[in-house]
C-alpha cells in the first residue's frame, strides 16, 4: 500500500499521475463541521481547483489529503487503496504551502533539496534534480540566496521547485499564488498552467479566487459550509450554475424571480410583476404556477436601440455607473426585476452611460439559467 | 533700546546654541551620572585594590600561576558551572520543546511552573534541598525504603548537591529564552518537514533544532554567565567543602582579610563574564538574551 511506483524522469502526462478519491469526507470539531461528507474523484493528470468562501472547508479537506487533518468519518483514496491512515510523510504528496513555508535556516538549494535528502538520494543525483527542478522554475541563478533575500514570486516558485523535486505523483496546493500582488499573480497563474501541462501530475489547489479557478482549473469543485455544492469543468459551472450560491460566487449574476405560468418542450414563460419572461429550458421542467428563480450574467444583458426586439425586453433607468477600462458596470433599476446589473463593452458602447439615463434591456431566451434557492445555505 | 535689545536676543540666542541633540543627551545625563557615582566607581575602586593590596604590583596576579587553592577554585568553578549549564540546558530544552509544542491553555500553566520558583527565596530553596538529599533525607530514604541502596548515598555537601541546587535555580533561565526562541518558529515549517518525507526525528533534527539554535546558544551564554558568580546555594549545599569562586572571595575578603586576593579573583569572574559576552555577542543577539525586542 505504502510502495508507490516512482518514475526514474518526470513522464509524460497520465502515466505517472495517481487518481484521487474522496468518499463521504467529513471532519466535525466539537459540534462545528467543517466538511460535511464531501466526495469527489479527480483523475489522473487533472488539475482540480477547491473553491469557496473563507470557512468553506476547502483547506480542511486538502489538509486531509495531504494526511495532516485526520477525518471524522469518510476515505481517502488514491488508484482505489484507502490511505486515510497513512501519516503525511509517506503519502509521497508534493505540497505548496500557503506562505510558502520555506525554511529561513537554508539556502534555495538547500529547501529544494529537503525531500530528496530524507528520502536519503546521493549527492550526485541530488544535485541534478535540485538543478533540474531550479531551472524548471527559472531560478538556477538564485541556487544559493536565502529565501529572504527572494521577493515573493520567486519565494512561490521555490516552494514549486521543493514539492516538485521529487517527482511526486500529486501536487497539493494551498493558496498557492494568495500572498501575491494582482498582476504577479497573473503571470504566475500562467506559469504554473503550463507546468501543469509539462509535467502532466494531478494539482490539487486551494483558493478563494474565482478567477484564479477558471484560469487554472480541469474541473473547479464549489464548496460552501463543508459540503460540495458543484462540481464541474469551468465553462460547465459558469454557464450552468446548478444553485444560486454557484451563480453568485462564480462571478456575477442577476437573479430574477418570477412565477411559472405557461410550460412547453424547450421553453417557458415566466411572470415576474408585469414582465413576462421568456426561458429555454432543459431537463427538468417545473410545474405551471410555481415560484422560479433565474440567474441571468452582467455580459448577457444588451442594451436595446429604439423598437428593436428581443425574447426578452424591460425598460429601466441607469442608477449608478462605473467606467472600468475595458467596460462600463451599469447598475439599472427596473419596475418589476428590481436593479439589474449589466456590463457593457466600452469600445463603441451605443450610449454615453449617465445616472437616470433611461435604457432598454434585452436578452435571449438562452441567456438566463434556472437555479435552485439555496438549502440550509448550501 | 528695550526694542533693540528685543531683536538681538534671538541672534545670541542661537550663537550660544547647543548641537539639537544636545537637549535628548542633557536628559540622559542624570542616570549616567547615578550609574558611575553608586555603581561604576565603587566596582573599579574595588577592583583596583587587587593591583594595590598588600602591595603595589601584580603579585596577586601571579597567584594565579603559582598558588595551587587558586587554581583549585577557579578548576572547580569552571567545572560546575559547565555541568549546571549543560544539564539546565538539556533539561530546559526538553521543557520549552513541550511548552512550545502545547496549547495556548495548557503553555500559560506550564510557564507558572516554570516561573514559580523564581518567586521563592534562593535561601529556602537551597536548605529545602540540604532536607531533601542529607543522609537521612527524603531521597535517601526513599531508596533505602525500595531496598536500592545499602549505605545512603552522600548527595549533599558536595558538587553533586551544588550542582543539583544550581541547576534548580537555572532551568527557569533557560527556558525563557529558548522558548522565546521555538516560538517564532512557524509550526507551517514543520509540517511542511513532514509533508515532504520526514520523519518526526528528521523534521526535529533539521528544521526545529537548527531554527532553535539561537535560543540554546543564548540560553547557554545567560545561565554559565549567572552560574560564575553563584554564592548562596554552593556555600549552603557545598557546605564548606566545595568551594567556588564566590565563597572563596568572601573568605578571602571577610575572613582572611586579604583584600587583594579576593578583589584579583573578582577582576578575572568579571573579565570573563565580559569576554563570554564579547564573544558570543557575535553569535546571537544579546538584546534578546536581556528582554529587549527584536
Amino acid at each position: 500500500m505504502t510502495a508507490l511506483p516512482r518514475p526514474e524522469a518526470m513522464a509524460p502526462a497520465g502515466s505517472a499521475a495517481h487518481a484521487l478519491e474522496l468518499r463521504g469526507l467529513s471532519k466535525r470539531y466539537g459540534s462545528f463541521t467543517a466538511v460535511d461528507a464531501v466526495s469527489l474523484r479527480v483523475e489522473r493528470g487533472q488539475f482540480l481547483t477547491l473553491l469557496g468562501p473563507s470557512g468553506s472547508g476547502k483547506t480542511t479537506i486538502l489538509m486531509a489529503i495531504a494526511g495532516f487533518v485526520a477525518p471524522s468519518a469518510g476515505a481517502v483514496l488514491l488508484d482505489g487503496a484507502d490511505i486515510t491512515a497513512l501519516p503525511p510523510e509517506r503519502r509521497d504528496f508534493g505540497m505548496v504551502f500557503q506562505g510558502y513555508a520555506l525554511f529561513p535556516h537554508m539556502t534555495v538549494a538547500e529547501n529544494v533539496a529537503f525531500p530528496l535528502r530524507v528520502r536519503r538520494l546521493g549527492q550526485a543525483a541530488r544535485e541534478a534534480k535540485v538543478r533540474a527542478a531550479l531551472d524548471l522554475v527559472q531560478l538556477s541563478a538564485f541556487a544559493e540566496r536565502r529565501p529572504s533575500q527572494l521577493s515573493g514570486g520567486q519565494q512561490q516558485r521555490v516552494a514549486l521547485a521543493r514539492a516538485l523535486v521529487f517527482e511526486p505523483d500529486l501536487l497539493l496546493l494551498d493558496e498557492p499564488l494568495s500572498a501575491l500582488d494582482k498582476k504577479l499573480r497573473a503571470e504566475l497563474q500562467e506559469e504554473l498552467k503550463a507546468l501543469h501541462r509539462r509535467i502532466g501530475r494531478t494539482f490539487v489547489n486551494v483558493t478563494h479566487d474565482q478567477e484564479e479557478a477558471l484560469s487554472l482549473s480541469d474541473q473547479v469543485a464549489i464548496l460552501n459550509h463543508g459540503k460540495l455544492v458543484q462540481m464541474g469543468a469551468p465553462e460547465a459551472l459558469y454557464e450552468r450554475p446548478r444553485t444560486r450560491f454557484v451563480a453568485d460566487f462564480l462571478g456575477k449574476s442577476n437573479f430574477l424571480r418570477g412565477t411559472v405560468r405557461e410550460v412547453r418542450p424547450d421553453m417557458m414563460a415566466l411572470q415576474a410583476g408585469g414582465t413576462r419572461l421568456l426561458q429555454a429550458v432543459q431537463g427538468a421542467h417545473p410545474a405551471p404556477g410555481t415560484p422560479a428563480l433565474l440567474s441571468l450574467r452582467p455580459e448577457k444583458i444588451a442594451l436595446l436601440a429604439g423598437e428593436e426586439a428581443a425574447d426578452n425586453a424591460v425598460a429601466g433607468r441607469i442608477e449608478a455607473w462605473a467606467y472600468l477600462g475595458a467596460g462600463y458596470a451599469l447598475t439599472v433599476a427596473t419596475d418589476d426585476l428590481g436593479p439589474l446589473r449589466v456590463a457593457l463593452p466600452a469600445w463603441r458602447a451605443p450610449i454615453a452611460p449617465r445616472e437616470g439615463l433611461p435604457v432598454r434591456l434585452g436578452w435571449s431566451a438562452e441567456a438566463a439559467v434556472p437555479v435552485l434557492e439555496d438549502a440550509d445555505g448550501a | 533700546m528695550a526694542r533693540e535689545a528685543a531683536l538681538a536676543l534671538p541672534a545670541a540666542r542661537r550663537a550660544w546654541a547647543l548641537p539639537r541633540d544636545a537637549g535628548w543627551y542633557a536628559l540622559l545625563l542624570p542616570a549616567f551620572l547615578l550609574m558611575t557615582l553608586l555603581y561604576v566607581a565603587p566596582i573599579l575602586q574595588v577592583l583596583a585594590i587587587s593591583v594595590t593590596e598588600p602591595a603595589p604590583g601584580i603579585g596577586n596576579y601571579e597567584r594565579l600561576f603559582t598558588n595551587p587553592g587558586v587554581q583549585r577554585v577557579i578548576g572547580t568553578t569552571l567545572r560546575i558551572c559547565v555541568t549546571t549549564t549543560a544539564v539546565a540546558l538539556l533539561l530546559g530544552y526538553a521543557l520549552s520543546y513541550v511548552i512550545a509544542l502545547a496549547s495556548p491553555r495548557a503553555q500559560r500553566w506550564w510557564l507558572l511552573g516554570v516561573l514559580v520558583p523564581l518567586w521563592i527565596s534562593v535561601l529556602v530553596r537551597a536548605f529545602a534541598w540540604v532536607t531533601l538529599l542529607r543522609r537521612q533525607g527524603l531521597v535517601n530514604q526513599g531508596l533505602d525504603a525500595l531496598g536500592l541502596i545499602e549505605e545512603p548515598l552522600r548527595l549533599v555537601w558536595n558538587e553533586f548537591g551544588i550542582v543539583v541546587g544550581m541547576v534548580h535555580y537555572m532551568v527557569p533561565y533557560a527556558v525563557l529564552p529558548m522558548l522565546a526562541a521555538m516560538k517564532e518558529i512557524d509550526p507551517r515549517l514543520l509540517a511542511a518537514a513532514r509533508g515532504m518525507g520526514a520523519s518526526r526525528l528528521t523534521v526535529f533534527r533539521r528544521v526545529f533544532l537548527p531554527l532553535s539554535l539561537p535560543g540554546l546558544i543564548a540560553a547557554g551564554v545567560l545561565v554559565f554567565i549567572f552560574s560564575l558568580g553563584f554564592y548562596i546555594t554552593p556555600a549552603i549545599l557545598g557546605g564548606g567543602k566545595t568551594l567556588m569562586a564566590a565563597e572563596w572571595i568572601k573568605l578571602q575578603i571577610l575572613d582572611l582579610v586579604r583584600w587583594g586576593l579576593g578583589a584579583m579573583l573578582a577582576t578575572v569572574l568579571v573579565v570573563a563574564i565580559l569576554v563570554t559576552l564579547a564573544v558570543f555577542s557575535r553569535v546571537v543577539d544579546l538584546r534578546r538574551l536581556f528582554g529587549g525586542g527584536r
